[in-house]
């Protein structure tokens, strides 16, 4: 079988050696069995161990290896190579703090995730059995619950990317209308209170660069257009 | 180098399904507890688990422990011990329904309960008919727990140390746990952690196949400390394949498929698991299913050009069923084998999945090893659970939805136990030993020095392929004690790896070399231990032991009904009897017979 070779342009950076971060042209030979971009970088760091990146579960789940990849952020490791012009260019994820390499420090990413109470409020004493709810209810968790918070969405988000602050996110937002669609949870005017201000919730312009990169098909947008609807409801 | 210190009550190492579930325990007791875990919590490999979790709920059809406990031990070719594998059944309703209380999405039945499959070995009066038992969402049920387990414990405030790599275990003279070394990622700083309680939940070590459903962390940190701080590691000849990884990239297609219809076909379109397991057919145990599978294959039945892998067929399902039940499968099968699932089979092969074996514990999350003419003396201060640890509640076959359900027993189990003994002053800060982390820095600092090495890639690949060619599906008497030799090689090579990457800053090759170090204590374990034993049991299949009506399927009860015990000092093995005793005296224990399905 003929070598096939990737050609490509990674961000570097190393604060322990480098004075600024560089792109670096790198080429890899690849196996015949390397079909994500995930199994190019496994492949190149067998070559070069210096070059430092997040991975897992090499399947979409664990939210491990997002980066910005020609310029768009998505996963590695669900990245077919043929789809990719090359050379390939990589770079961090944008809008976060680079630690080094393509790992980002996602701790602000987090904090506003933290910050909408993401778990179940119920006050009511707790049952002997399940709570009950419908197929129909159930079915308003869907495209909700399955983020892997990987972070693409929030830092491809411009509001995002000014007021990482004071601006939840799309993922942190995702997840707000995750618990407030949940009939379960008692917490609704407690959350929506949370989120009344002029940047938590309402610095969503509705881009929707959020649904463009998610790597598992969520739309934060229409999640965002829904907690609205409910502070108009709330408000009339 | 300067070492920093910290103290706490109880450290848990690990933050997946297992450490979550103990973390919430003592948390919610008030203990000064630090979870430390090489990824964030949420990036763990519970995260890809799919099918279910097993809890006789009778939600669909009717249910009870005492068949969830036959199917269990009957799975274990009776090598898991009754008194742990009756705690855990009976302990499963109570887990799972506190956890649709922590808010996880479970699918729900039309009458809004928790909604039910059927899996693979479970079943409805003793071995009768298949059971819907495995409770699931949609087919991301370990998302949807890992991020529910994740979320109460935001909700207690648990206290994480997010990308800190436990290194080794700190043993004071008297052999007790007096805590772990640590290594921070992002500073490459060495700290001890000072406790009174250590909890391993570290996972599996599925990463030492080369053809492997696992994630890249699962390297067997936990089992490896254990092993280097002088703990024996149980049964680890047992490793489970799953009858369906997609075909070249080895990725999971969960048991599910198979619970909600799917049939797997030979290169003839034939439903060959009729002829293996006449009774639940494509929902027999794991074990028995790839055995067929390899057979098939074997024997040239196996489909497309090099007759490798047969098919997994679910093109008789309705589109509907497979959106709403396995929509991440069909993700799956379009991103890693290139097939819609709702108009084509997936090509599937055995792959290497889970580790029955690991670190010796009680169904109090105990760890206990031989001592004083006690086969099952407790460690004092070191508990463990989930995959890492061996209960043993799946002796030598898992049934699917019981790893999800091990590990939130037993991390509730060791949680709770802790909590009891530092509630009763059972558990003292011990001291500290002056050269606690001297172990960890020699290490680090060989590591850092070495010149005219091995590179950690090549001494890894070179792990994975010898396991997979002299330790896989079937055994050979002739590969086992060649394996044996390879991978001591192996082992001494290890020994020199060498970085070029000396940051002190996210130094992910220093990281994959200390990983190395402890995928080769289960590797070495693994092979030891399947050679030494002479008989087919479970996963571990022979071609030496004949069906005999004394030696049922090769199984040689007379001699080889026991827990293998590996030392790594000295390469040695020990074995312990099993415990055929369940945990409450009114209740039956599980006769010996032959495994059918």
């Amino acid at each position: 079988m003929t070598k096939r070779t990737l050609q490509l342009k990674i961000y570097r950076y190393d604060p322990d050696k480098d004075e600024k971060p560089y792109m670096q042209d790198i080429s890899v030979e690849l196996e015949a069995s390397d079909k994500k971009l995930l199994d190019a970088l496994v492949r190149l760091k067998g070559v070069d161990d210096t070059l430092s990146f997040r991975r897992s579960c090499r399947e979409g789940v664990c939210g491990s290896d997002a980066m910005n990849i020609n310029g768009k952020n998505g996963l590695a490791c669900l990245t077919d190579l043929e789809s990719l012009p090359q050379p390939v260019v990589l770079r961090p994820l944008p809008g976060l703090p680079v630690i080094r390499d393509l790992i980002v420090d996602m701790t602000q990413f987090f904090k506003q995730y933290h910050s909408i109470k993401p778990y179940l409020i119920n006050n009511d004493p707790t049952p002997e059995r399940e709570r009950l709810q419908t197929p129909e209810d159930r079915e308003e968790l869907n495209g909700l619950y399955e983020c892997i918070l990987c972070a693409c969405c929030s830092t491809s988000c411009p509001s995002f990317w000014w007021n990482p602050d004071k601006f939840v996110g799309p993922a942190g937002l995702l997840a707000a209308y995750r618990f407030l669609a949940d009939t379960r949870d008692q917490a609704t005017s407690e959350r929506l209170d949370n989120l009344e201000d002029p940047y938590r919730l309402f610095r969503c312009h509705s881009i929707m660069n959020c649904v463009d990169v998610c790597p598992k098909g969520l739309n934060p947008t229409r999640a965002i257009g829904k907690i609205k609807d409910m502070m108009v409801a709330r408000a009339v | 180098m300067t070492v920093a210190k910290r103290t706490f009550d109880a450290v848990i190492v690990g933050a997946g399904g297992a450490g979550l579930r103990a973390a919430l325990q003592l948390s919610e007791a008030g203990l000064k507890t630090a979870v430390l875990t090489k990824v964030f919590p949420t990036r763990s490999h519970t995260v890809a688990a799919q099918g279910g979790v097993a809890a006789s709920l009778g939600n669909s059809t009717e249910d009870n422990w005492h068949w969830h406990m036959y199917d269990t031990v009957k799975g274990s070719d009776w090598l898991g011990d009754q008194d742990a594998i009756e705690f855990m059944c009976r302990k499963a309703n109570e887990v799972v329904v506190e956890l649709e209380h922590y808010g996880m999405p479970f699918d729900r039945t039309d009458n809004g309960k928790i909604y039910q499959r059927p899996f693979g070995g479970h079943s409805q009066n003793y071995g009768q008919t298949p059971v819907s038992r495995s409770c699931a969402a949609a087919d991301r049920t370990g998302h949807a727990m890992l991020h529910a387990l994740y979320q109460r414990n935001v909700r207690a405030n648990t206290q994480f140390f997010v990308e800190w790599m436990a290194l080794d275990l700190v043993r004071d003279s008297e052999g007790n746990v007096v805590g772990v070394t640590a290594l921070e990622m992002e500073t490459g700083e060495v700290t001890i952690f000072h406790c009174r309680a250590t909890i391993f939940a570290t996972g599996g070590a599925g990463r030492i196949y080369h053809s492997s459903t696992n994630a890249f962390i699962n390297t067997g940190d936990g089992a490896g400390m254990a092993a280097r701080a002088g703990i024996p590691l149980e049964d680890m000849e047992f490793w489970q394949f799953h009858p369906t990884g997609v075909a070249g990239a080895g990725v999971l297609i969960t048991e599910g498929v198979r619970g909600e219809g799917g049939i797997l076909r030979n290169a003839s379109g034939e439903r060959f698991m009729e002829r293996y397991a006449p009774n639940l057919k494509d929902l027999a145990s794991r074990d028995v299913v790839s055995r067929a599978m390899t057979t098939e294959i074997n024997e040239g039945r196996g489909c497309g050009p090099d007759k490798d892998y047969v098919l997994l067929d679910i093109t008789h399902l309705a589109p509907e069923t497979i959106m709403k039940r396995l929509p991440g499968i069909r993700e799956i099968a379009i991103q890693f084998a290139g097939v819609d699932p709702i108009k084509e089979p997936i090509p599937v092969v055995p792959t290497c999945h889970y580790q029955m074996g690991g670190i010796p514990t009680n169904y109090k999350g105990q760890v206990v090893v031989p001592k004083n003419g006690d086969p099952n003396s407790a460690v004092s201060g070191f508990y463990a659970a989930g995959e890492c640890a061996c209960a043993s509640v799946h002796g030598a076959n898992r049934l699917g939805t019981n790893s999800l359900l091990d590990l939130l027993v037993f991390g509730k189990s060791a949680g709770e136990t802790v909590v009891e003994d530092f509630n009763s002053g059972a558990l003292p800060l011990r001291e500290l030993p002056a050269d606690a982390a001297d172990y960890s820095l020699s290490r680090m600092s060989r590591l850092e020095s070495q010149t005219n090495g091995e590179s950690v890639f090549d001494v890894g690949l070179e792990m994975r392929r010898t396991m997979q060619k002299h330790a896989g599906v079937f055994r050979f008497d002739d590969l086992l004690k060649e394996g044996v030799a390879k991978i001591n090689e192996v082992a001494e090579r290890a020994k020199r790896t060498e970085i070029k990457d000396k940051s002190k800053v996210w130094n992910t090759a220093r990281m994959e070399a200390l990983e190395l170090d402890n995928l080769i204590e289960v590797a070495k374990a693994t092979m030891v231990s399947a050679e030494a034993r002479k008989e087919s049991r479970g996963a571990h299949v022979r071609d030496d032991a004949p069906d005999t009506p004394e030696t049922p399927n090769g199984r040689n009860d007379k001699e080889w009904l026991k827990h293998t015990l590996w030392y790594s000092e000295g390469n040695r093995l020990d074995y312990k009897p099993v415990n055929l005793n369940p945990l409450n005296a009114d209740t039956k224990p599980i006769a010996l017979a032959k495994r059918t399905y």
